[in-house]
């Protein structure tokens, strides 16, 4: 594969210091296991807020800049207050930024300018299935879709292989398609 | 005990290409095999198997394709009959059905215990190949009981499968080959697809494989390739031979029925589930496709040729159905047997020595371990060709120069 790479492209990745932490990683494999977390708190209804800051990697904890804060509601039309986005819309949220990150990243590791990126996710449910009205129906989306919009100096061909990359290495999008082992207990 | 100056593992296209090396300069050696010469072509191959090489690449050591045929495909009993004859022509000096239980380092050099006893050398080749073992995913432990689990290696052709719809786990060369000769058979078959390589058969009035040797991509060395740990574990060609012109894209698979499903990613008591990547993993491989066939294009360009070829075109993409299925109950689904396609490792149990990495596969650089140990046929071992028939010869030249100097320095010192 040849890249144009005469024309240095910066959509502000370091991807250098990504490589270097590839090699790092293969020497000591073990400083690459990582663990997130989000510190969730009901406030009122379906309303809660979510706290997210340390986490651990590199062997040791971490602390971010600042204490992030997510929260989350239900529309109106499921007598709530509205106060904040769904849960499963963050879940699209999630997944569109997480597939926007790679595109960045892959863009500039193929020295390719990126002058925009949009993405637009839309995913299908049906609500009977929350409801517990039909076993048949999954709580879940049915079906995700995602339509990016992106503006480059690259030609079409090459903008959809970045998309198709950002894909296959993106975490949020391995999370919504292959099954996870997901364990809850009470303290 | 035996003494020889150099044990070869494996009398395949491998071993015979190093002893070919090794006689031609006057080193002394001997040419292990576990059952007969050719022995997995013998016995891990299914009956209907055609190389996935066309016959002007299926020449041996000693032996060069002689036939009529250039663009066909070979099947494994002429191609074993092929391997006598250049054994013969090569004289090479094979200890037929002597199996190797363990290789220790023993003074300057290597004991090598076998169940016809023990020899003693300076140095040790691994030609035991690619794929001498089946990988099998670790749920494959999980799956209900009742259902037949194969693998190419003990697959041999549709009539063993009994009644019940069959899964084919993995989309590559092996897995696309049998799904259709299973289907074909009669039997529903479900594939299971995850990343892999769509290349047609011919383009352009060429063979494939043409082509990658026109461009010079057959022969690319492993010094030269960007990111060499990737293009090592690529998965093989969606290939095969002596098929006409029938494709086994995921295209022709579907065409004749096959349901396709993502990559399998476990099994939950009698439910397996798939990937929802499925999309995706063919527009990667489309993609490829484009970016390959673009390169050929390329080099027509670049030659001149363009008036005397077929014009350049495309393929049309991979089509899917709307919503994959995601998780299929396999009993009530009646799968009967489960192929599990999904690549291949190769086997060095009998080495006893700290030379793996955490993942167990064995270090080397283009096939030197070091200390007097190779190892020869591994994916992209020096050249892209290195697994194939007509890469063996290319590596084994360039090995047993090294083997040559090592000896040469050792003895000098």
């Amino acid at each position: 594969m040849t890249y144009q790479t005469e024309i240095k492209a910066d959509n502000g990745v370091d991807t250098e210091a990504l490589m270097g932490a590839r090699g790092a990683f293969s020497q000591m494999p073990e400083a690459a296991a990582f663990t997130f977390r989000s510190d969730c708190t009901w406030i009122e209804g379906t309303y809660s807020s979510n706290n997210l800051n340390g986490y651990f990697g590199l062997g040791q904890e971490h602390m971010r800049k600042q204490t992030y804060k997510i929260e989350s509601d239900h529309p109106e039309v499921f007598h709530a207050a509205d106060r904040a986005p769904t849960p499963p819309e963050i879940v699209l949220a999630a997944l569109a930024s997480c597939l926007i990150g790679g595109v960045a990243s892959v863009a500039q590791h193929r020295g390719i300018q990126l002058n925009s990126v949009r993405a637009i996710v839309e995913g299908d449910v049906d609500v009977r299935g929350i409801l517990g009205m039909d076993p048949d129906l999954r709580n879940g989306f049915s079906a995700i879709r995602v339509k990016f919009e992106v503006d480059a100096n690259a030609s079409d061909e090459d903008i959809a292989a970045i998309v198709a990359q950002s894909q296959k290495r993106s975490a949020v999008f391995d999370i919504l398609t292959n099954p996870t082992n997901v364990q809850v207990t009470c303290a | 005990m035996q003494r020889t100056t150099t044990v070869i593992i494996g009398a395949g296209q491998s071993g015979l290409a190093m002893s070919k090396e090794l006689s031609g300069r006057n080193v002394d050696h001997l040419l292990l095999e576990r059952g007969k010469l050719a022995n997995s072509w013998r016995t891990d191959r299914w009956d209907s198997l055609r190389l996935l090489t066309p016959n002007w690449m299926n020449g041996l050591p000693g032996a060069p394709y002689e036939g009529t045929d250039h663009d066909d495909f070979m099947d494994c009993a002429e191609l074993i009959w092929r391997f006598e004859k250049a054994a013969a022509a090569i004289n090479a000096p094979i200890m037929a059905e002597t199996s190797v239980i363990c290789v220790t380092p023993h003074w300057s050099g290597y004991l090598v215990q076998t169940d016809q006893g023990a020899i003693l050398c300076k140095s040790v080749v691994l030609a035991t190949g690619a794929t001498a073992r089946a990988n099998r995913p670790t749920f494959a432990d999980a799956i209900p009981d009742g259902i037949r689990q194969l693998t190419p290696l003990d697959y041999k052709n549709p009539t063993d499968l009994g009644r019940g719809k069959v899964l084919v786990v993995g989309a590559s060369s092996s897995g696309a080959q049998i799904a259709r000769e299973i289907q074909l058979s009669g039997r529903d078959v479900l594939l299971s697809v995850g990343e892999h390589v769509r290349v047609p058969r011919k383009y352009r009035d060429a063979d494939i494989l043409m082509w990658m040797e026109l461009t010079g991509r057959w022969s690319e060395t492993y010094t030269v390739v960007d990111d060499l740990d990737r293009h090592r574990r690529l998965p093989s060609m969606q290939l095969a031979g002596g098929m006409e012109d029938a494709a086994i894209d995921l295209n022709a698979l579907q065409d004749l029925g096959i349901e396709l499903v993502g990559r399998m990613a476990g099994v939950n008591g009698r439910m397996g589930f798939f990937s929802g990547s499925l999309a995706n993993m063919c527009a990667l491989a489309d993609l490829k496709l484009n970016r390959l066939l673009k390169g050929f294009d390329d080099w027509v360009e670049l030659t001149g040729l363009t008036d005397c070829i077929e014009p350049a075109y495309r393929l049309v993409p991979t089509c899917l159905p709307a919503a994959p299925r995601l998780s299929i109950d396999l009993v009530a689904e009646g799968i009967g047997t489960i192929v599990w396609a999904t690549g291949y490792r190769p086997d060095f149990h009998y080495l006893d020595m700290p030379v793996f990495d955490a993942k167990c596969r064995i270090r080397h650089d283009g096939g030197v371990i070091g200390c007097g140990l190779y190892v020869l046929g591994l994916p992209f071992l020096r050249r892209r060709k290195s697994t194939f028939i007509d890469g063996a010869e290319d590596d084994a030249r360039d090995l047993a120069s090294h083997l040559v100097a090592a000896l040469d320095q050792s003895s000098a010192a």
